[in-house]
């Protein structure tokens, strides 16, 4: 048991030789095959991107959607069979991009779901375009003067929002990530985690050396559950750190709060409804249903 | 006003209680002179015979005017000869979580106007000849919002995800009201996008999930109609139908999205549009839309309207206990291919978690295994799979058209849905013994046979509450045939029995 449970063997893989992806990819199996999850168990939601192809690579139940829909199948599958294990792998563009309104909600909703954003910063897949985490002057051939957009900032939304778990990682430290990650699937609550990932093709800026550069590890006397700091950190540019940056309260999730898993823990595919609730609820429209103690309506 | 069941909308007004001064101005063209006007003359200010009843004052005497729709719902009961404990009954109902001297306050508004309606009754100002039907009291009384909402439940719907939009949006209340009961998964998403990625996603998990919009919503979901052509994945899609285009007039009705619930969504893929035009149609065909759903894994639309939502109408019952619910999950073993290739398109539809095997769906183009490919060999083998294959037997399975009336008709009138109560009414007072009426509840696929049906007739009219007779289309490539006759209708308004009756008169010979 193990990572090895994950591996699909010999596969052509369609990602650049160098890409980051390889290792969050890596990272994602280690951490699985690390907590004993089956891969019978695991879903992975991807949308549409280089990295959205990851479920592709490993084996496991998967989801590959449409380009930004990954939050709505996840909390979807998360909310009808809790016992799945459910895991979103897409890109920046994916999330933060096309999928940008759902982000901000599915982080209200707080399902039980691990979110691994891989975050390179350009769009590969389409040959190399602004993201929305671009930064301001990033030149590609349709921004050929720069990009003149504010990036996104994935984290401080997020702390914005409440998220229950905000992490960011560097995927250039594959130990880290995959602890973050493990971190992550074993949070209750919605689990973020940014993943600083260079696109060897198109992003000749934000490289390897460069991640490097302007990132740190947050110390162990950091405290992720004060949500002021966790702002400051989330703001922080220069150099951005790196770890669990924020950590909510303890709240009740999606799945709780529907009252759906009240009576039972039964997947819905286990349930059926009842026939005698469902004559009940129409006899309820029955003209008026006070009738029957009280004679005729006409007097 | 009928002594028997009666659904259709009529131009004709036979009780009118003008509550405001642009009431009678508004609807002078449908008052006859067997109107009854009930209310406050001085009010109404309008130069016509009405009953002269001060609402207002009666009102004002009990302490509010906001009273006087309560003294004139009494005045009605009192009228129609209803006890007054019923009155108060239903009083208690409506403002009981206001409190005792809001409820007290209503108790004595109402029994004013009960009242003085039963001494309208008893002078004889005012007369109502209406038979009581002792059955009647046992009937069901529901809208078509209601109605849909229970085929939903029945059918074993658990899951729903929709964002509000009028006229759409009661079907997801009706179901929300219900979800305690039942543990359905209620979620009002951020948007329709979200709506159906989430619906297909709860389906893959093995859920039973609908999403509920109008047109302007669908607009935002067709990308998710496609997704579910691509990975086979069921979904039930309701439509209830407003005018367009764009925000168009919100709040009326129209059958202008059938076209669009037909042809949307990017590529080719197969998919059923079913349109109820009864109360007990919309619980058995949306109940049937999940098994059918479940059964061909594809996206299964209800197509209603404004109109058909929102009016009430008596129904003796639903039968919903003889209504299978169809589920078509299997157990996967450890070689399980999501989409194995087989004689009649449909693969057998695992779900994660239940049995040993990995269930991947990709909208990509997949092989077998639900891992994306560019293989033209596998694109050819999947299109012929889930497209044509597949087509065939859902076409195999489509719900004939009803005719209604005569067997020996000359001339047949086409229509499909909501348009129902109109038709059936109008023909029915047309009187003819050579006119029918073939009602399509399924309005797509269509089995070309139908052409048989209607060739027995040399007459065709085809009627529908939209401006381009979309279905007339529909019906054209199914079967060659075309109408003789259109009566088209986009005002916003639904066909009124009088309006049709004077069409049919027109243009049967």
């Amino acid at each position: 048991m193990g990572k090895e449970d994950f591996d699909m063997g010999a596969i052509d893989i369609a990602w650049c030789p160098g890409c980051g992806d390889f290792a969050i990819l890596n990272a994602l199996k280690e951490a699985l095959g690390e907590l004993g999850k089956k891969p019978e168990n695991t879903v992975i939601i991807s949308g549409i991107g280089q990295a959205a192809k990851t479920p592709h690579y490993l084996k496991c139940n998967f989801f590959n959607g449409l380009h930004g829909r990954t939050l709505s199948p996840a909390m979807a599958v998360k909310a009808s069979n809790p016992e799945l294990d459910v895991v979103i792998t897409t890109g920046d563009g994916d999330m933060y991009g096309e999928g940008g309104n759902h982000f901000l909600h599915a982080i209200r909703r707080n399902t039980n779901i691990t979110v691994l954003i891989c975050n390179n910063m350009v769009y590969g897949l389409t040959k190399g375009q602004a993201s929305p985490t671009s930064e301001k002057g990033f030149k590609t051939p349709i921004q050929y003067k720069g990009v003149i957009l504010e990036p996104f900032n994935p984290m401080s939304v997020a702390i914005a929002l409440d998220a229950s778990f905000v992490a960011r990682a560097n995927c250039g430290d594959l130990q880290q990530t995959k602890e973050i990650i493990k971190k992550a699937i074993q949070h209750k609550g919605f689990a973020l985690v940014d993943i600083f990932q260079p696109c060897v093709v198109y992003n000749k800026v934000n490289t390897y050396p460069w991640f490097k550069q302007h990132t740190y590890n947050l110390d162990e006397r950091y405290d992720p559950s004060d949500k002021k700091e966790a702002f400051m950190k989330a703001l922080e540019m220069d150099k951005m750190p790196l770890g669990i940056i924020y950590l909510s309260r303890e709240k009740k999730t999606f799945e709780e709060n529907i009252g759906v898993y009240d009576r039972s823990n039964d997947p819905l595919f286990k349930r059926k409804h009842d026939i005698k609730k469902i004559m009940k609820m129409i006899d309820n429209k029955r003209l008026h249903a006070a009738q029957s103690e009280m004679g005729s309506l006409i007097g | 006003m009928s002594s028997k069941r009666v659904s259709a909308f009529i131009n004709r007004i036979d009780i009118l209680v003008p509550l405001d001064k642009g009431a009678i101005p508004h609807l002078k063209e449908r008052i006859t002179k067997d109107t009854v006007i009930l209310g406050d003359k001085g009010q109404a200010a309008a130069d016509i015979p009405m009953t002269d009843i001060p609402f207002g004052n009666i009102a004002l005497d009990l302490g509010k005017s906001v009273f006087e729709n309560v003294v004139a719902a009494g005045t009605l009961l009192g009228l129609f000869g209803i006890k007054p404990e019923l009155l108060d009954e239903v009083l208690k109902g409506q403002f009981g979580s206001k409190g005792e001297e809001i409820v007290k306050k209503n108790i004595e508004a109402g029994r004013a106007g009960l009242e003085k309606g039963q001494a309208l009754a008893k002078a004889g100002t005012v007369r109502i000849e209406l038979i009581p039907d002792k059955n009647v009291a046992n009937e069901l009384f529901l809208n078509g919002t209601e109605a849909l909402g229970i085929g939903a439940i029945s059918g074993g719907c658990d899951f729903i995800s929709s964002y509000p939009m009028s006229p759409a949006t009661g079907v997801l209340t009706f179901i929300a009201q219900q979800s305690k009961e039942f543990d359905i998964v209620i979620d009002q998403a951020e948007d329709e996008i979200a709506a159906i990625n989430a619906g297909l996603g709860a389906w893959y998990a093995g859920a039973r999930a609908m999403v509920t919009t109008s047109g302007g919503g669908f607009a935002l979901m067709t990308e998710g109609v496609s997704l579910s052509g691509m990975i086979e994945t069921p979904i039930v899609i309701h439509i209830g139908q407003r005018p367009g285009p764009a925000t168009g007039l919100p709040t009326r009705t129209e059958q202008g999205d059938l076209s669009f619930a037909v042809y949307s969504g990017h590529g080719d893929f197969p998919r059923i549009v079913l349109a109820p035009g009864t109360i007990k149609d919309a619980t058995v065909l949306t109940h049937k839309a999940f098994n059918l759903a479940d059964r061909f894994q594809i996206p299964v639309f209800i197509l209603s309207d404004q109109f058909f939502l929102d009016s009430y109408t008596t129904c003796p019952d639903l039968e919903v206990e003889k209504l299978p619910v169809e589920r078509f999950i299997t157990k996967t073993a450890k070689d399980y291919k999501r989409y194995k290739l087989t004689s009649d398109g449909i693969s057998p539809r695992g779900i994660p978690g239940y049995g040993e095997g990995l269930v991947c769906v990709d909208s990509d183009e997949h092989d077998e295994t639900g891992h994306i490919t560019e293989s033209e060999a596998v694109r050819n083998a999947m299109m012929d799979k889930r497209l044509v294959k597949k087509a065939a037997a859902i076409l195999k399975e489509a719900i004939p058209p009803q005719i209604i009336g005569s067997k020996d008709y000359s001339t047949i009138i086409v229509g499909w849905g909501s348009t129902h109560s109109a038709i059936a009414e109008a023909i029915e007072n047309l009187g003819r013994k050579d006119v029918a009426f073939l009602y399509f509840t399924q309005v797509f696929p269509l089995q070309a046979g139908v052409a048989d049906t209607i060739k027995k007739a040399k007459n065709m009219i085809l009627v529908e509450n939209n401006a381009s007779g979309q279905f007339g289309k529909i019906l054209q490539l199914a079967t060659g045939m075309v109408p003789h006759h259109k009566i088209l209708k986009s005002s916003g308004a639904p066909f009124t029995v009088e309006e049709l009756v004077e069409d049919f008169r027109r243009l049967i010979k």
